[in-house]
């Protein structure tokens, strides 16, 4: 009766997101419903408490802060499933036969490392700590070493499960090793982190399901696992790293080789006014809006769709191209264009525009940086060389919104700004494009 | 647990990883985020594990304590994750 679940299809997401609540529910009844359960009262009240608490900031959540929001869930998960494994190894303690001991010990530290890694990413993505990847002297020896005390402390319980002094060791390191995990990591690179936990998560729940022999739980967490993992890897793909480069090469930094080797910075960037912008736009044939993160953060998503409307009711041809790892998680730019309404049709993936920008008379960049930056394909020192990248520099007019000249989130200057058909507007994005409007619109 | 639960145990867990990763293959850029938020309501899942945690215990100690902040865990997980991601593909719906 689980099977309904994994029928959850990306088309029909909607019933599929339905059904999979289904599952849920029927497999929490069905659980609930075993013979000789007891403490009821504690089973409802701390279903009750979760639900509203989980409720409630489900409501409340703004669809920009969706991916702290994630995290965060993400964490309560985790936190769960290591929450579990250690009561069943308080509770059954010492007549553990070794797998299960294995399973429980290794649900506890993926689980604990989830928590606290998410933790980390959440506070990152608020801007609660700095997004800037934190790095210290023998940062990858120091994470090294706690793993490896890690499994030598597993060792030593395994050999003796009644050590609960060494039991509490594995849970304290297991959730400093979430944080020295997360901490060297990018905001830049908070994508990829974010499906790598939620994978972690999964596979915690199916070590779980080892543990406790139930196949509801292996098969779950592992779908959830594998699904992760290769979320993870189509993300890594789209910035052409591999997993471990993004895990441990702290990328963003601010690397001088890298910031020394752009002689193209020579170049002026050339700031306009609303006026010069609007009219380029005014006469523009065609139109491609390039979305990035600071669409989200300045909540310019609804000023954008107001802006593509009119220019399309104007005869301008509007499309939108969104790079794969624009935003701060998988798919957030598309989420947040259709929260503003924009049509479905005019969103178009890297690969399938990325030809036209030859074509195009004009391109609007809000917001985005890196994923633009043509060093990744011309300059072979450049940190983000090799990611393939919108080719926004062949359109015939370039326009950027930005806040400021500052970097963006890999830390490296973009050579975009400073070419000929660049123009630069300088801004909060919400209030330049409402400005925009209201100037094509005398 | 005898060797044979844990090797149908073991295959259950390599087939699921299969299905999983057929699954994704076919998901559009655009259902990324619903996807994770729903995956990762999934992995709330751990509610059974918190269940049974809880239940175990016919007193009250410090195991059903673990598993009571345990079913609270799991249920914000669960709730919020599939409340999340229900209000993202209502906005897709249009």
């Amino acid at each position: 009766m689980l099977g309904i679940k994994y029928l959850s299809s990306p088309n029909t997401a909607k019933q599929g997101n339905l059904l999979s609540m289904f599952g849920m529910a029927a497999a929490t009844g069905i659980t609930l419903a075993t013979p000789g359960l007891h403490g009821f009262n504690l089973i409802i009240i701390g279903m009750f408490i979760g639900t509203v608490i989980g409720g409630y900031a489900a409501i409340k959540v703004k669809m920009t802060s969706m991916p702290e929001m994630v995290a965060l869930f993400n964490g309560c998960g985790g936190a769960a499933s290591a929450l579990v494994a250690m009561a069943e190894f308080q509770g059954v303690g010492i007549g553990l036969n070794s797998f299960t001991l294995i399973t429980l010990m290794l649900s506890m530290i993926i689980g604990g490392l989830t928590f606290t890694g998410s933790l980390m990413a959440y506070a990152k993505l608020q801007g609660l700590i700095s997004t800037r990847p934190i790095t210290y002297p023998g940062q990858q020896f120091i994470n090294g070493a706690v793993l490896l005390v890690t499994v030598v402390l597993c060792w030593f319980l395994f050999q003796d499960p009644s050590n609960i002094l060494v039991f509490f060791a594995i849970l304290a390191l297991a959730l400093i090793l979430g944080v020295l995990a997360v901490i060297p990591i990018g905001g830049a690179d908070m994508p990829v982190i974010i499906c790598l936990l939620n994978s972690y998560s999964g596979l915690a729940v199916s070590m779980t399901g080892f543990a406790l022999n139930n196949n509801a739980l292996i098969i779950t967490g592992s779908l959830v696992g594998a699904s992760g993992i290769f979320l993870t890897k189509i993300m890594c793909d789209a910035m052409n790293r591999s997993l471990a480069n993004v895990l441990f090469s702290a990328f963003g930094k601010v690397d001088e080789s890298a910031a020394d080797s752009g002689e193209a910075q020579t170049g002026t960037m050339k700031g306009f006014e609303i006026e010069d912008v609007a009219t380029i736009l005014a006469n523009a044939g065609s139109l491609i809006i390039v979305p990035g993160y600071g669409m989200a953060a300045a909540q310019a998503q609804h000023a954008t769709r107001e802006l593509g409307e009119y220019l399309g009711e104007q005869g301008v041809e509007v499309r939108y191209a969104i790079h794969p790892v624009a935003g701060r998680m998988p798919g957030h730019m598309n989420v947040l264009l259709a929260e503003a309404d924009v049509p479905y049709e005019q969103l178009f993936a890297l690969e399938d525009i990325n030809d036209d920008f030859d074509s195009t008379d004009v391109v609007l960049v809000i917001g985005a940086n890196d994923v633009v930056n043509p060093a990744a394909k011309t300059n072979p020192n450049s940190p983000i060389y090799g990611m393939p990248v919108l080719d926004v520099e062949k359109a015939r007019t370039v326009i950027v919104l930005k806040r400021s000249m500052s970097v963006g989130f890999a830390g490296i200057e973009n050579d975009l700004f400073f070419m000929e058909n660049t123009m630069m507007l300088f801004g909060d994005a919400k209030s330049s494009l409402q400005k925009l409007v209201a100037s094509l619109k005398q | 647990m005898d060797t044979g639960t844990i090797i149908i145990g073991l295959t259950i867990f390599v087939l699921a990883c299969f299905a999983g990763a057929e699954l994704i293959a076919k998901v559009p850029p655009t259902l990324h985020t619903p996807l994770m938020s729903g995956s990762n309501a999934i992995s709330g899942i751990a509610i059974v594990g918190a269940l049974l945690a809880t239940g175990h215990a016919e007193t009250l100690n410090t195991i059903s304590f673990l598993g009571f902040l345990a079913v609270i865990f799991a249920s914000i997980n669960v709730v919020g994750g599939y409340m999340v991601t229900r209000r993202m593909l209502q906005m897709f719906k249009k």
